[in-house]
């Protein structure tokens, strides 16, 4: 139906958002690829005017075999899995919780979702003195109130309060996506099983959670996204100390700290890949729901 | 699937939701409590909670110490031009996408959300370098592309599955009326897709003002955004709970207030389409 002029008009109203985000995504990434095979180290005078020395897959060898690369990925599974972990357990349970009819319903969802508009850095911040600091922090004062001895929470815990911090900041958003979810659930259907006589625990891991699957599997995935470059939450508690280097961490530090750029820019190509490989999972599920 | 209940069921429910609520809000309830107190009272043990001397004066000290309202202004700048010009760029592919579709439609939707997934700090450096190259660090121009290019391809997802929700009808009987494709977009189709432009506005908004890895990486002193304002109180200077806690309020404040306003939205922009 559509003139042979108005494609042409779509073309071009489609054209400045394509160039634009082509140009973002291959300009820099095409930096890295190169960087990354070259010895780059401008504090020691390597510039691009003088010419940069090829040094094949060494950048990409040095940066596996380096005592900080398989901590890093484990920090990065840990924090990630963790997170995971606890929004998508607690997400579940608010969402059914939400859904249950009460009173006030509107103001609860406001008090739980408001978390994920804090911006990061005031979330990383309050968590880290106001609750975690082992004088004064409210934890501390709770710990002593029985009885205990408080903690040096970032330290001493520190990749518990990181995930405890994360998840936080999280769960409004698993809790919403489930809870849109949970709504869409047919209640016809429970109510047949429950008329039935299946207890409540079947009735959720028969009928509610295969429900569910769909969107838990895009809270996994989008999360996973956004977890594995989480930076600021770590830049301001713990600087990438005790444990809490995570692989993208560590390319900012080899990159920005240390000015290792081709080193950085191997860990980088790593990265891209490993995020790549999340993305394509999550490129399929929402293709699919394109068609429809 | 909300059933009728009994009333005790019911105050059941309730109870346990506003508890669970409240423990979820605590941090944000006692950040805006504690700008409130004198520092002494911020650190008193046992912790007070609302019996204290109410004061202002953090919020006084906090601006004439660190010049709040710049960094406010470069949140808002920053925040506000780049969601503008994204809208901008995003509306007219959005519409081509959703109303003259073609073969490769669903191909370039795609590729766009595939840009949004490439990690940042695997391309740090060559936007770092050609920041300094173009004499852009530290500048509110080189923060506003930035944020405008990674917040594009939600904007566009966003805008494009508001746009498949209208009906392709009424197009056809403006073009049998002869409208124009000018008179067609400003007449027929914007007054319907005003909502979701607005919600679209705000969502991106929100993520632009909170976005902390590029706006701490490339701002020093001088386009810096309320993220880094925030971040410079991690130094020992910013020990004091009090202040940290009035400078954390002014910087979530005007977010949670239209955040609240955007709660259906979230979904649907960061889930691009997938969970409506």
């Amino acid at each position: 139906m559509a003139t042979k002029h108005s494609r042409v008009a779509a073309r071009v109203m489609l054209a400045p958002a394509v160039i634009l985000l082509l140009g973002w995504m291959l300009v820099p990434l095409t930096m890295t690829l190169f960087f990354s095979f070259k010895k780059y180290l401008p504090l020691r005078g390597d510039s691009m005017a003088n010419g940069l020395d090829w040094v094949g897959f060494e950048n990409y060898t040095r940066f596996v075999g380096s005592s900080s690369f398989w901590p890093s990925v484990q920090a990065t599974l840990v924090i990630v899995g963790g997170v995971l972990f606890v929004t998508v357990i607690l997400g579940i349970v608010l969402a059914l919780l939400l859904d249950q009819p009460m009173w006030g319903q509107g103001v609860v969802r406001i008090l739980v979702i408001a978390p994920f508009f804090v911006m990061p850095t005031v979330s990383a911040l309050v968590w880290k003195n106001m609750f975690m600091d082992p004088v004064n922090g409210l934890l501390a004062h709770l710990w002593k109130f029985f009885g205990a001895e408080p903690l040096q929470w970032l330290s001493q815990a520190s990749m518990p309060s990181l995930i405890l911090i994360v998840s936080w900041q999280w769960l409004p958003f698993a809790t919403l996506i489930l809870l849109t979810a949970v709504q869409s659930l047919d209640s016809e259907q429970l109510e047949a099983a429950e008329m039935d006589g299946a207890p409540y625990i079947k009735r959720f891991w028969f009928i509610v959670l295969p429900h569910l699957s769909r969107a838990i599997t895009i809270v996994i995935l989008i999360q996973t996204i956004f977890l594995l470059s989480i930076f600021a939450e770590i830049f301001v508690t713990t600087g990438g100390a005790f444990g809490t280097k995570t692989l993208s961490y560590l390319i900012f530090q080899r990159v920005l700290e240390s000015q290792n750029v081709g080193l950085g820019s191997a860990g980088g190509v790593y990265a891209i890949i490993l995020a790549n490989i999340v993305a394509i999972f999550l490129m399929r599920i929402v293709g699919k729901n394109l068609d429809a | 699937m909300a059933r009728a209940v009994t009333t005790n069921r019911k105050i059941l429910n309730t109870a346990i939701a506003w508890g669970v609520g409240l423990v979820i809000f605590f941090p944000i309830l006692w950040t805006i409590l504690t700008s409130f107190k004198t520092e002494a009272q911020a650190i008193s043990d046992p912790p007070v909670f609302l019996f204290f001397d109410w004061t202002l004066e953090n919020y006084a000290v906090v601006q004439e110490r660190s010049d709040y309202m710049r960094f406010l202004w470069n949140s808002v700048i920053l925040a506000g031009v780049s969601t503008v010009l994204g809208l901008i760029i995003a509306v007219p592919a959005a519409w081509s996408m959703a109303f003259v579709p073609s073969k490769r439609t669903k191909d370039i939707l795609l590729w766009m959300l595939s840009t949004k997934m490439l990690p940042a700090v695997g391309v740090l450096y060559p936007i770092y370098l050609l920041f300094i190259q173009l004499g852009l660090l530290d500048s509110r121009l080189g923060l506003i592309i930035v944020l405008m290019l990674i917040n594009l391809p939600i904007i566009v997802w966003m805008l494009y599955t508001y746009f498949k929700e209208i009906p392709g009808e009424i197009l056809e009987a403006s073009r049998m009326d002869g409208a124009g494709l000018k008179d067609e977009i400003l007449y027929v189709l914007t007054p319907m897709a005003v909502p979701g432009i607005a919600s679209t506005l705000l969502l991106n908004f929100i993520l632009a003002w909170n976005e902390a890895f590029w706006t701490l990486n490339l701002t020093a002193a001088k386009a810096a955004p309320l993220t880094a304002f925030i971040a410079s109180y991690s130094s020992p200077e910013g020990l004091f709970f009090a202040k940290l806690s009035a400078a954390s309020t002014m910087a979530i404040a005007p977010i949670l207030i239209l955040g609240w306003f955007s709660q259906k939205q979230l979904v649907r922009g960061l889930t691009f389409g997938a969970v409506k």
